[in-house]
């Protein structure tokens, strides 16, 4: 149904093109030039037939599964007076399956037939519906557009009014991602912080999403205490920007101050080649290689080692994040002016002194910048702990240990079943909240330390 | 002595005594600091060849371990395709030869070949040499050339992961029965089928034709391509025109003031966004909110094209400022319209620097795993998805899906994925590469 209505739309709106343009030019012929290009009344009639009918589109996509819900529940009366909204979801649920025939999915219910039944009839006279009002709007706009040609009609400045709406409204998605993102992570927190006080979230020191089968089984009321699951982000990204800053750091040195221009050509694009591979095979590297490695290591030193340790995770993904914060290094050392270079070279400083004692110093706020970057960017990283990283959520300083992060137990709880009046799904969204200001924050603190640095020496 | 003493008769050469007895210690000095300048030097090189190293390393593990699932073992069975068993002849309709119990054939001709075989166990496990899955091979023999009925051939099916694993080295043979994935019994017996000149390697087209299973040496990742492929499609479809369109709004006409500058403020921080929150976004608003099919190439390419719009919209907009104003002044003075001015001059100069950063974005959206995994294209699917509204995977998905598998064979499997993968990207980079040097002008 979809796509035969696409194909009508597509159709309409090429109809409704040419034949604004065949009427301008026949008016051209017989009354002289006209206002606009031929094509630009094409485009006018098509606006018209065009904006009209998607809009309905929308509005049935939008508008039809909410109508025919209400009126198939309306059919069953007195019986769903006292039920909670998620019972009412499955019934109406079991209701579709039912009309749409799918095996294994036939109520035996007579009542939930009858709806079937019901379901059927209004689906297909909504479509009959739509099919109906869609010919009319179609047929409306055309007429519309048809008749306000003429030959001093100024219809580029409408086709062009209205594709100037298209531009703004397409510049202002970015802006409603963001609203969304907001709006949905703090609407479901909410919801979360309704069922869990904020306080315990914040505060607590206990993480065990599990909810109980049985009212009576201990922690049936599971335990929903962030720290820990963010005491095991800071652990992993720690490790990670130890790994990332100084390899990071040294290379940027290098690639800015010492490398000849065939080393930079070559080397640099290889190191940015780290940034750019898929998340899953660092963790896929990870669990297979370097966490085997990491405990055989630690245990031969004597430590209790963890087959998903911390410093596995900590190690892949700081070997992520070099490229980041090696090239915004680089960046911001080769933005230090050659003067002060040139004036402690003069002084007789060695190369490597002037760089320690007088470019690094310059460079500072933009590589704080760069790391913070860096670690914005570690904790967001998903698939690497998802693989290599634990579920146990524990407050420890020990790398060796198995912790869990944010990521991770976002996932966890929205992957399988996820029923939106249970904690252990909301929480998902609660994690995202923080996980979301805190990176934020750390963007915002990074572009003001960079800007503020920029500042000083232009 | 003579030295120094003739030295200091040469004028400019003279020195005090307190001079002299320094001049050690600032060798010795210097000497430090320039020790402090080559190690220095080397911390740098070394921290660039320790990068270049780990990346180096890790694409030698993928090649080492993935390498092997592009090849299959085939172990010869002779097979007499007795029409009274299969209840078939050459001359019945196509689907009573699609629907006879081949499986059951397969299993009673190996057992003639090992007539010594006898116990209910030992025979399960004899089984256990080939493929759960090589009935389907048979049938697709027959169905293919129903000559074959009613005589008896040699045919090659597909070994069991388990020998193939063995076969190819990844799992050890030398070793106790109880770790390894097949007991002493079912390695004598692959021992007299190798000898008898029975086992056989090949490539393994299951591996680009086929989509996910339960059977190791029965999955492909064909499906994943595709869903990944009806994602991309619909995250170009999306984010390409929307974000061209924001771009040369924002470029070109809008206002400069707080804002247009909200609006750019808003671009940058969604570039930095984690990937993850995307995906809590798509499960809110597009599968809760406005019910699109969950699990759906249609709802990941949506989620993908939220992503990939800050780069497109950001290499746009460096591409149109890249255009000098004299072509706008030129068209302007030619009395076009400021539309015609960006439609007709200014966007398809622009066009090429933009494809470079489509291509990017897009190849970047294909690497995306978190946020697919929060709208539900996280599913064992064994069927090949036919369009946008088929329940899918993606490569990077079915990459982690069998990398969570805890059977041997999955791993070269995941390993052979991440090539697959990383050939795309590299393509893809490629080609943008390719449009940068190709379509860069210089004015």
């Amino acid at each position: 149904m979809t796509i035969f209505l696409l194909t009508a739309l597509l159709l309409t709106l090429f109809s409704a093109y040419s034949l604004g343009q065949s009427k301008a030019r026949s008016i051209a012929l017989t009354q002289g030039r006209l206002h606009s290009l031929p094509s630009h009344y094409g485009g006018y009639v098509a606006i018209w037939c065009g904006v009209p009918l998607v809009l309905l589109l929308l509005l049935w996509w939008l508008g039809e599964p909410l109508v025919l819900k209400a009126l198939v529940l309306d059919s069953f009366g007195e019986r769903i007076q006292e039920m909670s909204p998620g019972r009412l979801g499955m019934l109406y649920a079991e209701v579709r399956n039912t009309a749409s025939g799918i095996s294994g999915f036939q109520s035996s219910d007579p009542e939930v037939l009858a709806a079937a039944k019901a379901y059927q009839h209004y689906a297909q006279r909504s479509q009959w519906i739509q099919v109906a009002v869609f010919v009319l709007v179609a047929l409306g706009g055309l007429a519309f557009g048809w008749q306000r040609i003429r030959r001093d009609f100024r219809a580029r400045q409408s086709v062009e009014r209205a594709f100037n709406v298209f531009l703004i409204l397409s510049s202002l998605i970015a802006v409603l991602t963001t609203v969304g993102i907001v709006v949905s992570l703090v609407f479901e927190s909410l919801r979360f912080f309704e069922l869990v006080p904020l306080q315990d979230f914040i505060f607590g020191l206990k993480w065990y999403p599990q909810i109980a089968i049985r009212e009576d089984q201990a922690a049936s009321a599971g335990a929903f205490g962030a720290l820990p699951v963010f005491g095991g982000t800071l652990l992993i990204s720690f490790v990670a920007l130890c790994v990332a800053g100084p390899i990071g750091l040294f290379s940027a040195i290098y690639f800015a101050e010492y490398a000849d221009r065939r080393v930079r050509t070559v080397v640099k694009p290889a190191l940015e080649i780290l940034a750019g591979i898929p998340t899953v095979v660092y963790g896929f590297f990870a669990a297979l290689t370097v966490a085997p490695w990491v405990r055989e290591f630690g245990i031969k030193l004597g430590f209790e080692t963890s087959a998903q340790s911390a410093l596995a995770a900590g190690l892949v993904m700081g070997v992520m994040i070099i490229p980041f914060v090696s090239s915004l290094s680089d960046d911001v050392i080769n933005a230090v002016p050659q003067t002060l270079r040139d004036g402690s070279l003069a002084l007789g400083a060695t190369q490597s002194e002037t760089i320690k004692q007088v470019v690094l110093p310059a460079a500072l706020p933009g590589i704080v910048g760069a790391f913070l970057l860096a670690i914005s960017r570690a904790i967001g990283e998903t698939m690497i702990v998802v693989m290599a990283a634990g579920l146990n959520a524990k407050l420890t300083l020990n790398p060796l240990e198995n912790v869990t992060t944010v990521t991770v137990q976002m996932v966890v709880s929205l992957i399988g079943d996820q029923e939106f009046d249970d904690p252990k799904t909301l929480s998902a969204f609660a994690l995202g909240l923080m996980l979301f200001c805190v990176t934020l924050m750390l963007n915002v603190i990074a572009v003001q330390v960079v800007k503020r640095y920029r500042e000083k020496y232009d | 002595m003579t030295d120094s003493g003739r030295r200091d008769k040469v004028p400019g050469f003279q020195r005090s005594k307190a001079q002299r007895s320094q001049q050690p210690v600032a060798n010795r000095r210097l000497r430090r600091r320039y020790a402090a300048e080559r190690r220095f030097q080397w911390y740098g090189r070394l921290a660039m060849l320790l990068g270049v190293a780990v990346l180096a390393f890790l694409v030698l593990t993928v090649f080492s371990s993935g390498h092997s699932a592009f090849v299959r073992h085939q172990i010869g069975v002779v097979v007499f395709f007795d029409t009274d068993a299969l209840g078939i002849t050459a001359q019945s309709p196509s689907e009573a030869l699609e629907q006879a119990e081949y499986l059951v054939l397969l299993r009673k001709n190996i057992f003639k070949m090992f007539p010594q075989v006898r116990k209910r166990r030992d025979r399960k496990q004899l089984l256990g040499l080939i493929s759960s899955n090589s009935g389907g091979e048979l049938r697709d023999l027959v169905v293919s050339n129903p000559a074959v009925l009613g005589t008896k051939q040699q045919v090659w099916v597909t070994a069991s992961s388990n020998v193939d694993q063995i076969l190819k080295g990844n799992a050890p043979r030398e070793i106790a029965e109880q770790h390894r994935l097949l007991n002493d019994k079912q390695l004598k017996w692959l021992d007299r089928l190798a000898g008898e000149g029975r086992v056989r390697t090949r490539f393994n087209p299951y591996f680009f034709t086929r989509g996910d299973s339960r059977a190791p040496e029965m999955a492909g990742i064909w499906g994943a391509m595709l869903g990944s492929f009806w994602a991309l499609l619909v995250c170009l479809l999306l984010s390409f025109p929307l974000g061209v369109a924001a771009a040369v709004y924002l470029e070109e006409f809008a206002p400069k003031n707080g804002w247009s500058e909200l609006i750019e403020v808003n671009i940058n921080n969604l570039a930095a966004v984690p990937s993850i929150i995307f995906g809590l976004l798509g499960l809110a608003v597009f599968l809760n909110f406005f019910g699109v099919p969950r699990g759906t190439p249609l709802v990941g390419g949506m989620v993908l094209s939220l992503m990939t719009l800050p780069t497109i919209i950001i290499t746009c907009r460096s591409a149109l400022k890249a255009v000098p104003p004299s072509i706008r002044e030129a068209a302007m003075g030619m009395g076009a319209s400021p539309m015609q001015v960006v439609l007709h001059h200014v966007l398809p100069l622009a066009l090429p620097g933009t494809l470079t950063g489509v291509i990017i974005g897009l190849a970047r959206a294909l690497g995306e795993t978190a946020p697919l995994l929060m709208i539900g294209m996280f599913a064992f699917v064994v069927d090949l998805p036919e369009g946008l509204l088929d329940s899918a995977t993606a490569l990077p998905v079915q990459i982690y899906l069998w990398a969570e598998s805890s059977e041997r064979g999955y791993v070269e499997l995941t390993a052979a994925g991440i090539m697959v993968i990383l050939g795309f990207m590299i393509v893809m980079n490629s080609v943008a590469m390719y449009f940068r040097k190709r379509f860069e002008r210089r004015w």
